[in-house]
């Protein structure tokens, strides 16, 4: 089952190579990874999406607490987070489809933030589904590089986590 | 006052109560040794090879409980260090390894005897530090002890580049640590120690499980404490022998792959395992699908990661194993009738234990020509000291020390369990001597293991270290041999040790005395000599080429599934 994890860490060198690390040497999957500082410069924040069963998603919380470095772990259950990704898109835009292209873009919420005669470049923000949807009705027009953030979230409520 | 920081790190290391260390020189830490010089606090022991150096950090640590520290040079320097790292952490093993870096400037620079070491000892220390500024150089080495030897102990390493330690700054050494992304458990959750108690007394059939995690925790009176007052069989792993003596009817020896037939099948049919201390490794369980099948089990460890790791556990606690033993000696002290009651109703359980123990006790055929390897270690234990300290190497001796040497005391056997170190067993002999000179020391190995680190004679014969030496010499590497002639249907790829070593010549060649027995008459008075010898002594027996080690549980078996001694 697929988990969002938020991750505080301490702002320093070598932090995304433990975490990364971890990951790797004991086989588990990262199917996106974002880091950032926090308002509070000493501490940066990791979206981790993952995969894996109870008993893993288990091993894998407990183990990134077991690191020094890691202040604080998160894994949010279902419906408990918001999540939203950023993608910039670079799609053919030619005499036919360049209107296509700019129907997408608003249905979407889209906007356009580079434009030649032969392309247009986007950028789309949301859930990941929601990139998932648009990269599908642009992908037939012509799909010419594409860069995802990864997922990045925060949890639904009042409550926060400061730092 | 200010000093340089090579001066800050020995003023460090002598504030955490640092008396030997074992360290290499060479280019990088070459600040750090002119102050050494001159710091008389500090005892320094020059191995002959760094891995040596840091298993002899190891065999201090795991024989006195403290943490043990090596130093080596920059490059080569600090990757020879690698396989002793790799060990201790495997065993979570308190160190802290220093390791010489070039300067800030030159990092990444792929400059002369450079290496990434704090990339590459990412995945076997419990932490690491490159120390970039002189003034950071107290508190992380503060930091550094505090995480060795606090939680799940384990090896850090100090990465500290050469200006840092020729830069000077004000010393002051800090009093407190704290890493808000550290907080060890150390109390157990009161309600699951009472969940714990109600789980042990309705039990009919309870077996204790004891791991390294119990000797690491100084935590074997409370548990021996446990196991009697409980009157409940007790085994233990290769790494928690020692921490309930053997020699108590209780005891149940080693259990797993080259257990006992009682305590495998103990464990097969207990109803409640409490595992205190233990990771439940492969070597221990065999096939998980058919491990402790009918059990309910208690899982106390200072390590949440360790819990529910490989098998299913239906009480967990975690805590620091004394505290939680503690807790638990507490609790039941209050329920005295319900313990009698327990007592009571476990009867029928001890006498069916010692029915297998009647039905397969440990043995092995005694021979009147060939040397039984078996009964060069009975020997051994008869005729050595009761506080003496085994170290061993890693393979077939090291099994049949932990079979047939009776182990009644904390502490008093050094081996490499989880990473199954070759090598390892003589250096980690010599920092166990280093810590107490006094002490009986006895190293077990292989003639392959030995030759891993036979540079360390020179070592022992400096520094008057009269590690006593017993070279089990069946010209195999033996286990892979036996493994070879069960499952690969005797074809003996490599395993062959052909060249026949003169090990008297050789350790006469260092300044030492060798011994060598050929017949069982000769076995007694070799280690009698050796024993009797001062300094370094090599006592080699030859024994049988092809002894195996027994009971074994082929790899990926069920632990019933034992092949036994005929």
């Amino acid at each position: 089952m697929k988990h969002t994890i938020a991750v505080l860490v301490e702002n320093e060198f070598g932090v995304l190579s433990r975490v990364a690390g971890l990951f790797s040497g004991r086989g588990f999957n990262i199917d996106s990874l974002s880091v950032a500082p926090t308002n509070d410069e000493t501490i940066s924040r990791m979206t981790i999406v993952t995969r894996g069963d109870e008993q893993i998603m288990e091993q894998i919380t407990k183990q990134l607490n077991k690191l020094i470095d890691v202040i604080k772990v998160i894994d949010f259950v279902d419906g408990s987070a918001i999540e939203r990704e950023m993608a910039l898109i670079k799609v053919t835009a030619e005499d036919e489809s360049r209107a296509e292209v700019l129907r997408i873009v608003d249905i979407f919420r889209a906007k356009i933030i580079d434009v030649t005669p032969r392309s247009y470049t986007i950028e789309a923000t949301g859930a990941p589904a929601k990139i998932d949807a648009i990269l599908e009705l642009l992908r037939p027009l012509g799909l010419k590089e594409l860069v995802r953030t990864g997922s990045v979230a925060i949890g639904r409520g009042a409550k926060g986590w400061k730092g | 006052m200010k000093m340089n920081g090579a001066k800050i790190l020995l003023e460090c290391l002598k504030l955490e109560g640092v008396d030997t260390v074992f360290g290499y020189p060479g280019g990088t830490v070459i600040n750090l040794y002119d102050e050494l010089f001159s710091f008389k606090e500090i005892r320094h022991i020059l191995p002959r090879h760094e891995q040596a150096g840091v298993h002899a950090a190891d065999g201090y640590a795991r024989a006195t409980g403290k943490v043990g520290v090596a130093i080596a040079t920059s490059g080569p320097g600090a990757t020879n260090t690698i396989t002793g790292i790799a060990t201790a952490y495997m065993d979570s093993i308190p160190m802290v390894i220093i390791t010489g870096q070039v300067p800030t400037a030159l990092i990444g620079n792929d400059a002369f005897q450079e290496a990434d070491i704090i990339g590459i000892t990412r995945p076997c220390t419990k932490h690491n530090f490159l120390v970039k500024d002189v003034k950071d150089l107290a508190l992380i080495v503060k930091k550094a002890f505090y995480i060795a030897r606090t939680g799940r102990p384990g090896p850090v390493l100090i990465d500290l580049p050469k200006d840092v330690q020729i830069a000077t700054t004000e010393f002051k050494y800090p009093d407190t640590v704290e890493i808000r992304g550290y907080k060890p458990t150390i109390e157990g959750h009161p309600k699951q120690v009472e969940k714990a108690v109600s789980l042990i007394l309705a039990a009919k059939r309870p077996v204790i499980y004891v791991g390294g995690g119990v000797i690491l925790g100084n935590a074997a009176e409370e548990l021996t404490t446990l196991g009697r007052r409980l009157e409940t069989p007790v085994t233990t792993t290769l790494m928690g022998l020692g921490s309930f003596p053997e020699e108590d009817p209780l005891s149940l020896g080693l259990l797993g792959m080259h257990g006992t037939y009682y305590a495998n099948m103990a464990v097969s049919n207990c109803d409640l395992l409490v595992a205190v201390g233990a990771r439940f490794d492969d070597r221990v369980t065999g096939k998980i699908a058919s491990f402790a099948p009918h059990a309910k089990i208690i899982h106390i460890d200072v390590d949440p990661t360790s819990i529910k790791k490989n098998v299913r556990v239906d009480l967990p606690i975690v805590g620091d194993v004394k505290d939680v033993l503690t807790q638990i000696l507490k609790v039941l002290e209050e329920q005295a009738d319900k313990l009698e009651a327990f007592k009571k109703a476990i009867v029928p359980w001890s006498e069916e234990i010692e029915g297998w123990k009647a039905r397969h006790p440990m043995g092995y055929k005694q021979a009147a020509t060939v040397i039984k390897p078996q009964f060069v270690i009975q020997k051994l234990r008869e005729l050595s000291d009761p506080d003496a300290i085994v170290a061993t190497d890693v393979g077939q001796h090291q099994m049949w020390t932990a079979q047939f040497f009776k182990f009644n005391r904390p502490r008093t056997l050094l081996s490499s369990g989880g990473l199954g170190t070759m090598g390892y067993g003589l250096p980690a002999a010599m920092g166990a001597q280093a810590a107490f000179p006094d002490r009986q020391v006895i190293v077990v190995c292989g003639d392959g293991g030995f030759q891993m680190n036979l540079q360390e004679l020179a070592t022992l014969v400096q520094n008057r270290l009269a590690v006593k030496i017993c070279i089990l010499n069946n010209n195999f590497l033996g286990m892979v041999r036996q493994w070879q002639e069960l499952f690969f249907d005797k074809r003996y790829s490599q395993t062959c040790m052909e060249l026949p070593i003169d090990f008297i010549k050789l350790a006469e060649a260092f300044g030492a005395k060798g011994f060598q027995a050929t017949k069982p008459d000769e076995v007694e008075s070799v280690i009698k000599k050796g024993f009797a010898t001062p300094g370094p002594v090599i006592m080699e027996f030859k024994v049988a080429r092809e002894e195996k080690v027994l009971p074994m549980v082929p790899a990926g078996a069920s632990l019933t599934e034992m092949v036994l001694a005929s």
